[in-house]
């Protein structure tokens, strides 16, 4: 889950990292009300979960508080990349010297958290490490350990930090892997992190992803979720723990297991097909479950046939059959049905489903081709 | 032969009690595996499935008083980490993880914790371990695969169950299926598993099924060309997710240009490892 930033820089400044003064506002009157306050001269910031707000003007300068209201006036009614602007955070606008990029992560093949930076903060931390690899120096942290301070030391003096620095970008550090941790984030970072005209170090952006599987223990973390940022059918689906993401093809398909699932997508577009969606109904999925992922799948005008694919083994194939039924029953539909159903009381499941109209197949590759002949025929609705 | 479970094995589910655990403890003594001990905390003491399994408070007290050597966790993802712990510190030497959700941290920590240890865990997040005909621990259904010389790695669940199902259905058997689990931060990888299976006499041939995130697979192909004399025929789903989105598995996701299908499958096949385009061409890949 992708924080805002400025959700992500309340919480750095919660861990004693400097951020600079400004405040969140949906309205823009708002927004020059807070620039007053901050004296004057700020910047509106566009608060959307994806990258390159700057490029697409969904970042500017305000010289006077009223320059404000129309600066906030004129992003609040932007998208960006189809995202609308629904608040904008006004922040002092700082005179910046230099700018340091300084984040954690999970490196999954080191199976620790690594703690990165680099002189060339400002623009993106991939881009860096692809021209120029040098600039970035790093280091992992022992998750049992924790940030010691000698690598905060180790990485200040990497970068060339000068040593008047040094006390303050520690406490940052440790700061920031306070708030990876306590946050169970997968990315905690701070691009840039600038030395002002005066001298002091301070986060002018932030940016934090936590870890989906642990909102459990953060329920104030959890709260703070945008919806706008996924489309709706994705929303819903966590409602019943469906994991569900929306492709641009026209089979929709329903399968139990993610490997599977991804595997079945790949059949069909081995075979000229698109799938509309990625959709793993989980283990044991209930009756319930296969009612509103079929509702999930329909709502995407795009579908123009449904495949099933379901490998019995915890999941039983009658109980999914059953599940197909009672959907029908709510949602009416012309789309043509393929089931393929293997594995635990598959025959049973098979025999529910006879009287339903269904195509069934046997294998894999029978199961594409007839959803993506289904679809063809389909088309002429 | 086979490799990590066996008749040898004696097993300790981790949470008999809860739904998940009794009912694949069912059906894990169905397979006559030998589980011999559970443990629920606070109910020591207690028997389930009509007397045939004694339920302890702890790991430790189920290991002194059985010998268990082996642990499969069904316990829910909150509490699971201090199960693998408890697990580790009672002395089991190799602990497997079926729990979906685990954070990612907290997998962080278990792991650098084991490897001090040297204690293996297989998981999380996975279906678990099948020596056909000797003992099943974890969920893959027994009844899908048949004694064989296939030695089978996979990161995913339904589908090696697939792949087993594949395999058995043209006559073709497996010394042991290993499911690795689908998390970004797991116990075991794909080359441990292909080091134990080169070791093992009995398999003569290697399935390897992989997915798209992270770079376990292109690790898997060096170690491929470096120490593998087995032919290994493999699979790798998510040709068609788009970066960014992850496809239910935590690990399963496409980031900032790696982690792709078309870069383990190059990677594979520079090495020689045939790789199949959908799941049921392994059998033909294997003739």
């Amino acid at each position: 889950m992708k924080l805002h930033e400025y959700q992500s820089k309340q919480i750095f400044s919660n861990y004693g990292i400097p951020i600079p003064s400004g405040r969140v506002t949906a309205n823009a009157a708002d927004a020059k009300q807070i620039a007053e306050e901050l004296g004057g001269h700020v910047v509106i910031k566009s608060q959307v979960l994806v990258g390159g707000r700057g490029k697409a003007g969904g970042i500017r300068l305000a010289k006077s508080p009223q320059q404000a209201e129309d600066l906030a006036t004129q992003i609040l009614g932007m998208e960006i990349k189809g995202l609308p602007v629904r608040k904008v955070l006004v922040d002092e606008a700082a005179s910046i010297e230099t700018e340091i990029y300084l984040g954690i992560t999970n490196d999954r093949a080191e199976r620790k958290p690594v703690l990165m930076a680099s002189s060339a903060g400002g623009v993106e931390i991939e881009q860096v490490a692809k021209e120029t690899p040098d600039k970035i120096v790093k280091v992992h942290i022992d998750p049992l350990l924790g940030l010691r301070d000698y690598q905060a030391r180790d990485i200040a003096a990497g970068i060339d930090l000068p040593r008047e620095h040094w006390r303050t970008f520690g406490q940052i550090g440790r700061g920031l892997w306070q708030a990876y941790l306590r946050s169970d984030a997968t990315l905690a970072e701070i691009n840039p992190l600038v030395i002002t005209s005066r001298n002091r170090l301070l986060a002018v952006d932030g940016k934090m992803v936590l870890d989906d599987n642990a909102l459990f223990r953060h329920p104030d973390l959890a709260e703070m979720r945008d919806v706008d940022v996924e489309p709706k059918a994705e929303t819903e689906a966590r409602k019943f723990s469906l994991s569900f993401i929306k492709l641009d093809g026209y089979i929709g398909c329903m399968v139990n297991g993610a490997g599977l699932a991804m595997a079945t997508m790949d059949i069909i577009k081995l075979h000229g097909g698109k799938p509309a969606n990625f959709l793993d109904i989980g283990g044991g999925a209930s009756s319930e479950k296969v009612a509103a992922a079929l509702r999930i799948i329909l709502s995407d005008a795009n579908v123009k046939a449904v495949l099933f694919n379901i490998f019995g083994g915890i999941t039983r194939g009658d109980e999914v059959a059953r599940g197909i039924l009672a959907a029908l029953q709510e949602v009416k539909t012309d789309a043509p049905m393929v089931a393929r159903l293997v594995g635990t009381n598959a025959e049973e499941g098979r025999q529910i489903l006879s009287g339903a109209n269904m195509i069934t197949a046997e294998t894999l590759v029978d199961a594409a081709k007839k959803a993506i002949s289904a679809a063809q025929g389909g088309k002429q609705v | 032969m086979s490799i990590l479970v066996d008749k040898n094995t004696r097993l300790l589910v981790q949470g008999i009690t809860g739904n998940e655990g009794l009912f694949h403890t069912q059906h894990m003594l169905a397979y006559r595996t030998n589980v011999v001990a559970g443990v629920t905390p606070g109910k020591g003491g207690e028997w389930v499935l009509e007397g045939k399994v004694p339920v302890f408070d702890s790991v430790r007290i189920a290991h002194e008083a059985t010998g268990v050597n082996t642990s499969v966790i069904f316990v829910p993802a909150r509490f699971a980490a201090d199960a693998i712990y408890e697990a580790a510190d009672a002395g089991i030497q190799l602990i497997v993880c079926i729990t979906e959700g685990i954070p990612v941290q907290d997998m962080m920590r278990v792991r650098n914790y084991l490897d001090q240890k040297g204690i293996r865990l297989v998981g999380p997040n996975c279906p678990g371990l099948l020596t056909p005909g000797e003992a099943k621990v974890g969920i893959i259904p027994g009844d899908i695969s048949m004694p064989g010389n296939i030695g089978v790695v996979s990161r995913s669940g339904t589908l090696t169950y697939e792949v087993l199902y594949a395999l058995k259905l043209v006559g073709l058997g497996t010394t042991t299926c290993v499911g690795i689990g689908g998390d970004p931060v797991n116990g075991t990888s794909f080359i441990d598993v292909l080091g134990m299976f080169e070791a093992d006499p009995q398999t003569d041939k290697i399935v390897m099924i992989g997915e798209i995130g992270g770079t376990d697979e292109e690790k898997a192909a060096e170690f491929i060309a470096d120490h593998l004399t087995k032919p290994v025929v493999a699979f790798i789903a998510g040709q068609t997710a788009p970066p960014g989105k992850r496809m239910g598995h935590a690990g399963a996701i496409v980031e900032s240009g790696s982690g792709t299908a078309v870069d383990k499958i190059k990677a594979l096949q520079d090495v020689g490892v045939r790789v199949a385009s959908h799941p049921e061409e392994i059998t033909e890949l294997l003739a």
